[in-house]
C-alpha cells in the first residue's frame, strides 16, 4: 500500500535524481527544494509537492521524514529550504516563520444508538486505561465498553495522548485500527464501541448517514467548522517554517501550498483546509 | 513427426547453448530475488538487531516500539493460531468437497460446483475484509464482546483456504491413475474403501502439498485478518479475545513508522520469512514419502 508507493516513489526519486545529474551535467541546473520534519505533514507536503513539480517542470522537491523537532532544526541550519511541523511553533521558536497549510482534528466518536452524548475529558482518559469499563457506569446501558485505538505511529494517535497525556502503554484496547475508514466500520459495526478518527473523516461519512455520533469535547461540537475557527480543543496546525525572507522558489512552494488548488489534497487526507485566501 | 525431423536436419548447437544459458540466467534470477529478498530484510532490520540482544524480541514486556518494547512473541502466537485454526476447519471441509465433487456428485452437478470453488477462490482477501468487519464481526459482537478476535480471523481465513485446499486435493486425486481404480473395482472394494485405501495414500503428497500451499497464504494473509482480528497484541486467553498478526503488524505501523521502529517492522517481517521458510522446508520432507 502506501509503503510500496514509498519504495516506487524512492525508485522513482533515484530515477530522476540519476536524470538530474545527466541534464546537469549537460544543461543548465535545474531547481531544488528540500523539505524536512513531521511525518504527520509529510504526507500530504509530498502530494503537494508532485502537483507543484508537474506545474513547474524542472523543478524537484524532496520531501524528507524525521519529526517536527527535525523540521525545525533543519529549517534554522539551512540544511532544509523549508521545515515541517506539526504543532504551533513555541515561543521560543519564534526566529521561525510558520505558515499553515492545513488543520488536524480529531473527533471521539460512538454509534448513534448509544445514548451517551458528553462525556468529559477526564471520563474518556478512564475508559481508555482502562478504568471504566462498562457504559452503566457513565449513564449508559449495561454493556461492556470496546476500545477503539490507533496503530502505534499513527499521528492521530500522537495527538489523541498528547492531548489526554496518556502514554501508548496505559491504554487498554480491545481493538486497534489503522486508516480512519476502518475506525469508522468498526464503531458502525459495535454499539458499545469509542474510537477517534479525524474530524473530516468523520464528519463526511455521518454527512452521509453514517450511524455515529462525534462527541463533543469541552461543551463545544466536534465539527470541521470548529477546528477551523481554532475553538475545538483537540486539533493541531499543521505548518511549513521557514527563515525570515523566504527565497523565490521557496516563497513560491509555500503560497502553492496554501492556496486554494491544493484543497482536494488537503481533504484527500482528511486534514481540513484553510479558509480562501 | 515433423518437430524430430527439423531436429536431425536442424543441427542447432547455437540454439540449445542459447536455450541453455537463457534457462540457467532465469534459474539464477529467481534464486538471486530470493536471496536478494533476505539480503534485505536483514540490512534493513540491521539498526534494530545489531543494536539490542536478541533475545528482547521473547522477553520485553510489550510491543511498543516507540517506548522501547519489542515483544514479538504475542504476534507469533496470534499468527500461528489464527492459521492453525483455519487449517483445522478447512482441511477437512476442503477434502470432503473435493471428494464429493469426484466420487459422489451428480453429473449435472458436478461444473457448476466447479466453478462455484473457483470463483471462491478467486475472490480478492480484502472482499473477505469487508464483509467480515461489517457482518462477522459485528456477530460475534453480540454473543461476546468485542467481536474481533481469533475467531473471526479463524472464519475469514478458513474461507479464503478452503478453495485452495479444495482445488489442489481435486487435482491431486484426478492424478490417481485410473488403472488402480479399475483394480481396486476388481477386487469388490466398496466406493468408501476404495478411495481410504487406494486413492488417499496414492494422492497424499498432493494434498499435503496443497494443505502446505494453503498454510501459507493463510500465515501471510494481511487485509482480510488485520480488518476482523482486532490487532491488540496480546497472548489470547480464548476464542474470543482479540489477536493481531506479524504481517497484520507490518500493515498496520508500516506507513508512518521511522527509524528504530520501521526496522523493527522489519524484523517481524524476517521472522515471517524464516516461519515461511520452514513451512517449505516441512513441505519438501513430506512430499518425498510419496505411495506411504
Amino acid at each position: 500500500m502506501s509503503e510500496s508507493k514509498r519504495i516506487f516513489l524512492i525508485g522513482l526519486v533515484s530515477f530522476v535524481v540519476g536524470l538530474g545529474w545527466f541534464s546537469d551535467a549537460a544543461s543548465a541546473a535545474s531547481q531544488r527544494l528540500v523539505l524536512t520534519g513531521s511525518s504527520t505533514v509529510a504526507p500530504l507536503v509530498g502530494e503537494i509537492a508532485r502537483q507543484f513539480e508537474s506545474l513547474n517542470p524542472g523543478v524537484r522537491i524532496d520531501v524528507q521524514t524525521g519529526g517536527s523537532s527535525r523540521g525545525i532544526n533543519d529549517a534554522r541550519n539551512g540544511i532544509a529550504d523549508i521545515g515541517m511541523v506539526s504543532r504551533a511553533l513555541k515561543t521560543n521558536e519564534k526566529d521561525l516563520l510558520a505558515f499553515t497549510i492545513a488543520l488536524d482534528g480529531i473527533s471521539v466518536i460512538l454509534h448513534a444508538n448509544n445514548p451517551v452524548v458528553a462525556l468529559s475529558k477526564q471520563q474518556i482518559a478512564d475508559i481508555y486505561t482502562g478504568k471504566i469499563t462498562n457504559w452503566k457506569t457513565i449513564g449508559g446501558p449495561d454493556a461492556r465498553i470496546t476500545v477503539v485505538n490507533k496503530a502505534e505511529g499513527r499521528s492521530t494517535l500522537e495527538l489523541f495522548l498528547q492531548y489526554f497525556q496518556l502514554r501508548n502503554s496505559q491504554i487498554k484496547p480491545h481493538i486497534i485500527i489503522g486508516d480512519n475508514p476502518q475506525g469508522i466500520k468498526t464503531v458502525i459495526g459495535n454499539p458499545h464501541a469509542i474510537g477517534y478518527v479525524s474530524i473530516g473523516a468523520a464528519e463526511y461519512e455521518a454527512e452521509r448517514g453514517a450511524p455515529i455520533r462525534l462527541l463533543a469535547l469541552d461543551g463545544i461540537d466536534a465539527s470541521v467548522a470548529n477546528v477551523h475557527s481554532g475553538a475545538f480543543p483537540l486539533s493541531r496546525p499543521l505548518n511549513l517554517v521557514s527563515t525570515h525572507d523566504p527565497q523565490e522558489l521557496t516563497r513560491r512552494f509555500i503560497m502553492f501550498a496554501r492556496s486554494q488548488q491544493v484543497h482536494a489534497l488537503v481533504e484527500a487526507q482528511y486534514f481540513v483546509p484553510l479558509g480562501v485566501d | 513427426m515433423p518437430w524430430s525431423r527439423r531436429n536431425i536436419l536442424f543441427h542447432s548447437v547455437l540454439t540449445d547453448t542459447l536455450v541453455r544459458w537463457i534457462l540457467r540466467a532465469g534459474a539464477v534470477i529467481s534464486a538471486l530475488v530470493m536471496l536478494l529478498i533476505l539480503i534485505f530484510l536483514l540490512i534493513e532490520s540491521w539498526p534494530v538487531l545489531g543494536q539490542i540482544t536478541p533475545t528482547r524480541f521473547f522477553t520485553d514486556a510489550s510491543w511498543h516500539p516507540l517506548e522501547g518494547a519489542y515483544n514479538l512473541m504475542p504476534m507469533l502466537s496470534g499468527t500461528l493460531l489464527a492459521s492453525v485454526g483455519a487449517l483445522l476447519l478447512a482441511i477437512p471441509l476442503g477434502i470432503a468437497s473435493a471428494l464429493f465433487i469426484i466420487f459422489y456428485a451428480p453429473a449435472f452437478f458436478v461444473l457448476p460446483y466447479q466453478r462455484l470453488i473457483e470463483l471462491l477462490a478467486g475472490i480478492p482477501s480484502v472482499v473477505f475484509g469487508f464483509w467480515g468487519l461489517t457482518t462477522l464481526v459485528p456477530l460475534i459482537n453480540q454473543f461476546h464482546p468485542p467481536g474481533a478476535s481469533l475467531l473471526a480471523a479463524i472464519f475469514v481465513l478458513t474461507l479464503m483456504i478452503l478453495p485452495t485446499i479444495t482445488l489442489t486435493t481435486h487435482s491431486a486425486l484426478k492424478a490417481v491413475p485410473d488403472e488402480f481404480l479399475h483394480g481396486a473395482a476388481a477386487l469388490g472394494l466398496s466406493r468408501w474403501g476404495m478411495i481410504y485405501g487406494v486413492v488417499f495414500p496414492a494422492a497424499h503428497a498432493g494434498i499435503v502439498a496443497g494443505i502446505i500451499l494453503a498454510a501459507g497464504r493463510a500465515i501471510g494473509e494481511t487485509m482480510a485478518v488485520l480488518m476482523v482480528a482486532g490487532n491488540v497484541v496480546q497472548h489470547p486467553q480464548g476464542l474470543f479475545d482479540p489477536i493481531r498478526t506479524l504481517a497484520a503488524n507490518i500493515a498496520l505501523e508500516m506507513a508512518y513508522a521511522m527509524d528504530d521502529h520501521r526496522a523493527v517492522l522489519f524484523v517481524s517481517g524476517l521472522l515471517l520469512m524464516i516461519l515461511v521458510m520452514m513451512l517449505s522446508a516441512m513441505a519438501g520432507k513430506i512430499g518425498k514419502h510419496k505411495y506411504v
